[in-house]
């Protein structure tokens, strides 16, 4: 009677051992709502320009998602029929409370996926903590290219461009439209994002147009500094006509309007690589030719752009937030849309469900039309995009009562990132080996 | 030497604008002994004021100079309302408390007067350019500079004057005196305390919304901007002498004229020169540079 006992319990733990593998080979459990974390600015100085324009990308077509009305070829509803229940959280408050949040979210809450991200640091902080914890991560916005240079990474993703290639475009465009441009400096703030794009930007000019001379006095104020009368003195007596800057938010606003009222612009050539939410937010009071960057095929560079999705994704956000979409809406828009793609492409080659390692699979080297041209998941090894990056010229249309962007020129991935495999700083010091443009 | 000029009049404006956010705290620091961490949001809520103000008046197509109106009545109204009523509300309920629970305390208040701007005004930026953008710019040493921020050395030479001729030409200042000197003796005298406490946290919080509401029309107002405040008010302070409302001067102009000349000739040094300059005054002198005498209690 013992022994049969025993048996019993045998076949009984083996059935539910061999379920178990079957269960982690096989697809998973259908389910109807997917519970995915989204992290985003939505207190402090980042959340005007950068969190809450990214908040409401994301949040738009989640929403069409769900109900099935994106426009072809992603009409069919939901992320393998199940529907998107975002929980967004503020990203607000440092690293070490983004960690905090992150593990909240999966270990309490119980995500299915965390996306989003904007600041660089808090990319570098949470990424291995996704690793830590196995959880699907796909990070949005943030442009450094440390997170899959430092390391090879498994759960992390990332949809956005680095941001060596934006420094990259900015030098091809000031080298392909002011071809008389002899010597330039820069303001950028004095932290890892406005240290590294203009280092960026200098060893490109340095590599590309070794004839030109660089200002031996670059300023880098402190981040929310707010008052640059100093700064913009400094630049003024400069010989250098032009002047790189990677302000963004309240930065390039301040900048802006204290350097306007002081001819600035008459006199220096400014090419912003990220301050496109300036330009709606000061509208007709932004100077003309300005030469600005959106870190894509984003935002002011195609709002006139009639290819489906970008005008799907412009008239929508138009008629639900009465403004334009900024590059963050973009960025947290295609993070979405590239997590439907991979959970849909998943579920089919699975037969069901897919369960996080087989949409990880679909993900890995994912190249999709996004809202904002083609996105290719082809460096570090699929878990890192490159797409193209554009810049153009700010004209206020009286007219349409808007800001424009004129000379609009993008430049293809091939000609800005450093090839699969090689560290793109090493990369771009050696010259850009290999690059085609 | 034009290099010169353009150092000395960077570093006199940087300095205008360094004393006129950081007198409101050293007033409030020198008669109440409270460092008052709330002073980051009277600077935002006048700049808010101000920009909210001056951009209705704008929309409603009101002559510009207006906006000069608007800036010290929004700083005036913010001064009046919020520091009236923490003031009254809270601080006057924790006098007898230890100095540093009462710090606690107004950052709380900071934290709370934060939020409430994201709750009223949102997370977008506002403009109030108008009355920069009205005075227009004039050549100076040979670069362009824009009028406004030279106007920021009148204010501030105002602003001191006023404060000079308050502490020591009137009743009033000499009754502040008294209660700075001891607290204890001023209330067995028959002074009211109270209310010389409720002025002085109301005359530091307009002069920090003034600070605020004069600077809005140079920058983007927009969440979170209040905070930075705080911390260079609190190094300009510190440098000069907490309560010293010379002290702040001298130590505005310090560090106004040091940073210039980092940033023009070692803009590495920029973000070093404000807490360089604070570490060496602290090593040399800790009450700071013009600290007023403290009495021996026995």
């Amino acid at each position: 009677m013992r022994s049969r006992v025993f048996k019993m319990l045998g076949r009984t733990m083996l059935a539910g051992g061999a379920l178990a593998v079957a269960a982690a080979a096989g697809p998973a459990i259908a389910k109807d709502t997917i519970n995915v974390g989204i992290a985003t600015f939505l207190s402090g100085p980042a959340a005007g320009p950068f969190g809450v324009p990214g908040r409401n990308g994301a949040e738009l077509v989640i929403d069409a998602i769900n109900a099935g009305t994106l426009p072809a070829p992603y009409a069919k509803a939901g992320f393998a029929g199940a529907k998107m229940n975002a929980i967004f959280v503020d990203e607000a408050g440092g690293n070490a409370k983004q960690v905090g949040e992150y593990r909240n979210l999966v270990e309490k809450r119980g995500v299915d996926a965390v996306l989003g991200y904007i600041s660089s640091g808090t990319c570098m902080a949470v990424t291995p903590v996704a690793e830590e914890l196995k959880k699907l991560t796909i990070l949005s916005v943030c442009g450094t290219p440390r997170v899959f240079e430092e390391a090879q990474r498994t759960y992390v993703f990332r949809t956005q461009a680095h941001a060596v290639g934006d420094s990259i475009a900015a030098a091809h465009y000031v080298l392909d439209k002011f071809k008389d441009m002899k010597s330039y400096t820069g303001i950028n703030q004095n932290y890892a994002w406005g240290q590294d794009s203009y280092k960026f930007f200098d060893v490109a000019m340095k590599k590309m147009a070794p004839e030109t001379k660089a200002s031996d006095n670059p300023q880098f104020p402190k981040i929310f500094a707010g008052q640059y009368g100093t700064e913009i003195s400094t630049l003024s007596l400069d010989s250098a006509k032009l002047v790189h800057t990677s302000f963004w938010g309240g930065d390039i606003e301040a900048f802006v309007l204290q350097a306007l009222v002081r001819g600035f612009f008459n006199d220096k050539q400014v090419i912003s690589s990220v301050g496109g939410s300036a330009v709606d937010s000061l509208g007709k009071k932004f100077p003309d030719g300005v030469v600005m960057g959106t870190r894509g095929e984003y935002g002011l560079l195609v709002r006139d752009n009639k290819e489906p999705l970008n005008a799907w994704f412009v008239e929508e956000y138009k008629k639900r937030y009465d403004a334009y979409p900024l590059g963050p809406s973009y960025q947290y828009a295609n993070s979405v849309l590239a997590l439907k793609i991979a959970m849909d492409a998943a579920a089919e080659k699975a037969g069901g469900f897919p369960n996080q390692e087989q949409t990880m699979a679909a993900l890995k080297g994912l190249s999709w039309q996004s809202f904002g041209g083609k996105i290719s998941l082809s460096l570090a090894d699929g878990h890192q995009a490159v797409h193209p990056v554009g810049y153009g010229i700010t004209k206020w249309d009286k007219e349409k009562g808007a800001a424009t962007a004129v000379d609009v020129k993008f430049y293809q991935p091939e000609c800005i990132y450093a090839p699969a495999g090689q560290n793109s700083v090493e990369w771009l010091e050696a010259g850009m080996p290999g690059a085609k443009c | 030497m034009q290099l010169i000029t353009t150092m000395l009049l960077d570093g006199l404006s940087y300095a205008s604008y360094l004393f006129i956010v950081s007198v409101g705290l050293t007033i409030i620091f020198g008669v109440m002994k409270i460092l008052n961490v709330a002073h980051g949001a009277f600077y935002a809520w006048g700049a808010y004021g101000a920009a909210y103000t001056i951009g209705l008046a704008s929309d409603n197509d009101w002559p510009d100079w207006i906006g000069f109106l608007l800036i010290f009545g929004s700083a005036i109204l913010v001064g009046l309302v919020l520091g009236a009523i923490i003031e009254r509300v809270i601080l006057r309920k924790m006098y007898h408390e230890e100095e540093v629970l009462i710090v606690l305390a107004t950052f709380g208040i900071f934290l709370i007067l934060e939020d409430i701007i994201l709750l009223v005004f949102g997370v977008n930026p506002y403009f109030a350019y108008q009355p920069m953008a009205l005075l227009g710019s004039i050549k100076m040493g040979g670069i362009i500079r824009d009028v406004y921020s030279l106007t920021l050395f009148g204010l501030a030479i105002l602003v001191a004057l006023g404060c000079w001729y308050g502490l020591n030409k009137t009743k009033w200042g000499k009754l502040l005196s008294v209660v700075i000197y001891d607290r204890e003796i001023s209330l067995a005298m028959g002074i009211n305390v109270q209310m010389v406490y409720l002025v002085t946290f109301v005359l530091g919080a307009t002069l920090g919304a003034l600070g605020g509401a004069y600077i809005a029309p140079t920058i983007s107002v927009a969440p979170g901007f209040g905070i930075d405040v705080i911390v260079l008010s609190f190094a300009v302070v510190v440098i000069g002498g907490m309560g010293s409302i010379p002290g702040a001067l001298i130590g505005a102009l310090m560090v106004g004229i040091l940073r210039a000349i980092a940033v023009h000739k070692f803009p590495e040094f920029e973000l070093f020169v404000i807490f360089g300059v604070m570490a060496v005054v602290l090593m040399i002198r800790p009450e700071g540079l013009f600290a007023p005498e403290k009495a021996r209690r026995i």
